[in-house]
This record gives structure tokens, sequence and C-alpha cells, in this order.
């Protein structure tokens, strides 16, 4: 009886869970969905502590579990409580790999505890066991070495050497060997060190696979961590033979990948190539560019922007690290009361993380009726009087269009060049995350500002105020 | 039979999470990453097992309880953050 009902709350969560992302999906009912959501997992929670398995335990255990879960919603709290919005890639990736090693962790404990003799199959057993334990390794070095790549820790740069993809795929043969040896081992103590190598070599290879993945890749490589954490649970879901784990972690796995295709599809790269590739290692030669690139002050940008009756903003990675978000909503504040029209031009792939910039704009209370998306903004470039590019390079560089030389030759741009002035914020002359050099700086109708972001945009408010 | 019935199940709701997802506007790329992170955490239930359901295996208690705060950070600060983010979506309508 306590079995069958706590399977039914259980279905009963997973249904939950299964309408919050529904929800989650559409802007009007996402925050309601988030909380259906979250309503769900507390459900799944409840019905577990009554599980036999928790039948035995004394008031030092549920002394220990509930410590447990207060001790981690206490810094999760602190955590979602304290994070800059713009550090927000930093944080999901961060998330993203507790909850992979917490499947590991999950898997690894139930093996030492049942491993000997599993309630079912022990091939099938041992080969959920190890998927969660490879799986959830993976992911949480990855997401670590991502975190420190986006939080500036280590360098953002990809690394690369010499016989890498070699390394790399021995470490991962090493990862199979282990695992098939740990799967079709009778002996207990020899399936234990098979295991234990499937958990220092899953470790490995996180950190191997992300390594030669550049900043700017990070949106990918975050969707499909984030995709991997949720395969890692489903395979925890196995182990336990939980049904909630399972559908839950599908589902997180399913649109994990999802997203990884979008963010690759906005790049017109395929996955491979995101992950193997060591794209932006090395500084590609790129076509040549013929003009030179002219700069302009603030005071001179300030009366084209006056004039101007049509502007849209197209920020990039830039304006996040220069925090720039709320100095460009004052911007664009000032330049809708004087009449003009303004949107913000947003590509898929601008920042670090699918949607970084919605965020950050939103953060700033940009209404979303001006974000536009890449493919409503550029059939009306044309009539554009100023486009402002805030720290974006790559996917305004109109080589992606017109190079077929180029590295990025096929990938989907905004079209800023079409504008009839635009304005590039940059801090330097330097080249882009691609290493390429952008022609839309040396265009005719392109002005450089250079300068940190936010102060030139601060500065342009000033001139605005004063007059 | 139990294995194959939740083979079953893992193969629907991969179907299911592709069809609830093929069409997500990006304005709710990162709260739909970061919604879905949290979810992730439902590992949270294998941890609450592996931590009581050990008894007398002092390793597997440690490893389950490990498990167990790791995966209320995950579920609680994602929960969190990805409702503060949808917090700050806002229409014109809305207002500031």
């Amino acid at each position: 009886m306590r079995e069958i009902l706590i399977n039914i709350t259980y279905i009963l969560s997973a249904c939950l869970f299964i309408f919050g992302i529904k929800m989650l999906g559409k802007a009007e009912t996402a925050k309601k969905g988030n909380l259906i959501s979250s309503a769900s997992m507390l459900i799944a929670v409840v019905a577990t502590l009554f599980d036999r398995q928790l039948l035995n335990c004394d008031f030092a255990m549920w002394v220990l579990i509930f410590g447990g879960i207060l001790a981690g919603s206490a810094i999760g709290w602190a955590m979602a409580k304290y994070v800059k919005m713009t550090s927000m890639p930093e944080m999901v990736a961060l998330l993203n790999g507790f909850g992979g090693l917490a499947s590991l962790l999950v898997g690894w404990a139930d093996f030492q505890f049942n491993g000997a003799n599993p309630a079912v199959n022990p091939y099938f057993y041992k080969t959920a066991t190890i998927l969660a334990i490879l799986i959830g390794g993976i992911t949480f070095t990855g997401s670590i070495y991502a975190w420190g790549k986006l939080s500036g820790k280590i360098s953002g740069k990809a690394k690369t050497f010499s016989g890498q993809k070699t390394v790399n795929a021995a470490i991962a043969a090493l990862c199979l060997v282990s695992s098939v040896a740990f799967v079709l081992c009778g002996n207990y103590g020899a399936a234990y060190a098979c295991m234990i190598a499937g958990v220092v070599l899953s470790l490995a290879l996180g950190f191997a696979a992300v390594m030669p993945i550049g900043g700017g890749d990070m949106p990918v490589v975050i969707s499909l961590l984030n995709s991997f954490s949720g395969l890692a649970a489903s395979a925890a879901g196995f182990v336990i033979q939980n049904n909630v784990l399972i559908v839950a972690g599908c589902l997180v796995g399913a649109s994990g990948v999802i997203l990884s295709v979008i963010m690759c599809k906005a790049m017109n790269r395929t996955l491979y190539n995101v992950l193997f590739s060591g794209f932006g290692a090395t500084t590609a030669k790129g076509g040549e560019v013929k003009g030179e690139m002219k700069a302009i002050s603030t005071d001179d940008a300030y009366y084209v922007l006056e004039a101007a009756q049509n502007v849209v903003f197209i920020p990039g990675y830039g304006m996040a690290v220069a925090q720039a978000q709320h100095a460009v909503k004052e911007l664009a504040t000032i330049l809708e009361e004087k009449g003009a029209e303004v949107r913000f031009a947003i590509h898929p792939v601008a920042g670090r993380m699918p949607g970084h910039m919605n965020v950050l704009l939103a953060e700033a209370d940009v209404p979303y009726e001006q974000l536009c998306e890449m493919q409503d903004v550029n059939p009306i470039m044309e009539n554009v009087d100023v486009a402002i590019v805030i720290g974006a390079n790559d996917v305004v560089n109109p080589a992606a269009a017109q190079d077929k030389s180029s590295p990025i030759y096929g990938m989907p741009i905004i079209e800023a060049y079409k504008a009839k002035t635009v304005f590039c914020l940059k801090r330097g002359q330097g080249a882009g995350f691609s290493g390429l050099v952008n022609s839309l700086f040396f265009a005719e109708n392109t002005r450089m500002i250079y300068g940190d972001a936010k102060g030139t945009i601060t500065d342009l408010v000033s001139k605005f105020k004063q007059s | 039979m139990e294995i194959i019935l939740l083979l079953f199940i893992f193969t629907l709701a991969a179907f299911l999470g592709f069809e609830l997802i093929a069409k997500v506007p990006s304005q709710l790329h990162t709260p739909l990453m970061s919604g879905s992170n949290a979810i992730s955490g439902i590992t949270i239930v294998g941890a609450i097992i592996a931590t009581g359901g050990t008894t007398n295996d002092t390793l597997a208690t440690v490893l389950g309880f490990a498990a167990l705060v790791l995966a209320s950070i995950n579920v609680v600060g994602g929960y969190l953050v990805t409702n503060r983010m949808l917090g700050m979506f806002k229409t014109k309508k809305e207002g500031k």
C-alpha cells in the first residue's frame, strides 16, 4: 500500500514537472511554470521521505537527512540571492556541476551499499550505475572548468596543445574499458576498483573535453552540460528504480539537447565543430580589409544621435563585461522620449549563455517588446539611422555573409552594416573571440567610439541631459 | 520486465521533452535553462535514499549526504534564481 501511494505521488509529481516545463516555455506563464515545477520537486521529496528504505532510520539519520537538505538549501538560497545578473552564466554552470556530482555520488553510494546483491539484473544495474557515474563526473568537472572560464578565474581562450585529441580520445577509451570491465566483472571487489577508475577518468574527461572550447562557444557547452546533468539524474533513476528521476532527468536531457542544437544553428556550425575544433585558439588570418577604422568623439556621436529617428542597439558580451545595461536603458529611454524608435537586436549566441542579453536587459527594465530577434530586425535594418554595437563583434561581422574564405562564413548575423550609421563601442582595436578582423569596423558608414562601454553611454546620456 | 518498463518510460519522456521545448522563444532560453537545471536536481530523491537507506555503511551514508547537500544547492539555487530572473521580465503595460 505504502509503495503504491508513493508511486502515485511520483506520477503526480512527474505530471507537474511536464506542466511546469511547458509553461516555462511561454513568456506569460513562465513564472507560474517555475513555481509549479518547484512544487512538484517538493512533492517528490516529501513522498521520498516515506520510502520503505527509510523505515529503519533512527533519529540521527533523520537529523542527517534534514540537516543536509537545510544546509544545501541555505547555500543555494544565498547563491541565488546574491549572484549578479552579469554572473548568471557562471551560476548556471556551477549549479549544473553540483547536480552532476550529486548523481555521481548517488550512483557510487548505491553501489557501495547494494552493489554486492542488486535487486534487479546485475548487468542492467551496473550499466545504469556506471552511466550515472560517468555522465555525472563529466558534467561536474566540465561545468567547473566552464565556470572558471566564465568567471575569468582562468583564461576564456580555447586551450589546445599538440596531440590533445589523442589524449582526449585515450581518456575516453579508458573510460569505456573500465566501464565495460565494471559491468562484466562478477567479483564485487574488482568491480569496485573499476568503478573508482571510472570516477577518476570521467572527472579527467570533463576537464579535457571543455579545455579546447573557447569562451564564445560557452552557450553551446552550458546547454550541453545542462542536458548531461539531466541524463545523469535519469541514469541514477535507473539505479534506484525510481520513475520520477527517470522522467524528470530525461526531460532536462531533451531540453538541453534542443538548446545546444539551436545555439549551433545560430552559429552555422555543427556540434562536432564546436566541441572538437579548438575554434578561436589561433588567430585566423581572415580576409584582406580595405579602409581604416574611423574614430568619433562622444560629442559628435551625440549630434548624430540627436537627429536619429530610428535607433537599434546591438549588445554583445562586452556589454555584460562593462555592466553597461542600466546606462544603455537610460540612453534608450531618452531617445524614445525624443520620439525616436528604439529597438534592441539580439543575436541568439550573443553573450555566454543562451538568452544572456535578454536577461541583462530585462534586469535594466527594458520592456521585452523592444527586444527583437535577428530575423525580425534584419529586414528593417536599411531604415535604421543609427545602429549602436555594444561589445558585440562576430555576430555583426559582414564577412560571415560576404567572405567565403572566412571561418565564420555562413553564420547568420545581425546586418548592422546596412544601417545608415553604425557606432561601435569597443575597448580597443583587438579582434573578437573568433580572432577575426571585423570588416564592419572598417566600413564607410562605421564610426568607432573607443573606451569603456558604460563610460561612453553614460557620457552620451549626460550630454542629452545638458541640452 | 521491470527493466523494459523503465526503458519504455525513459524513451517516452525523451520524445515528450523534445516536443515540449522545440519552440521556446530565445527570450526565455536562460530561464528555461536554469529552470530545467533545477529540475535535474531531482537526483535529490536518490540522495535522500542513499543517505537514510544505508544504515551500517558509513561510507555510503557519507557519499549520500554529500550528494544530498549538492542536490539541495542545485534545486533551491536553481529555482530561486530562475524565479528572480523571470521576475525581471516585464512588458510595457506592467510598467516599472
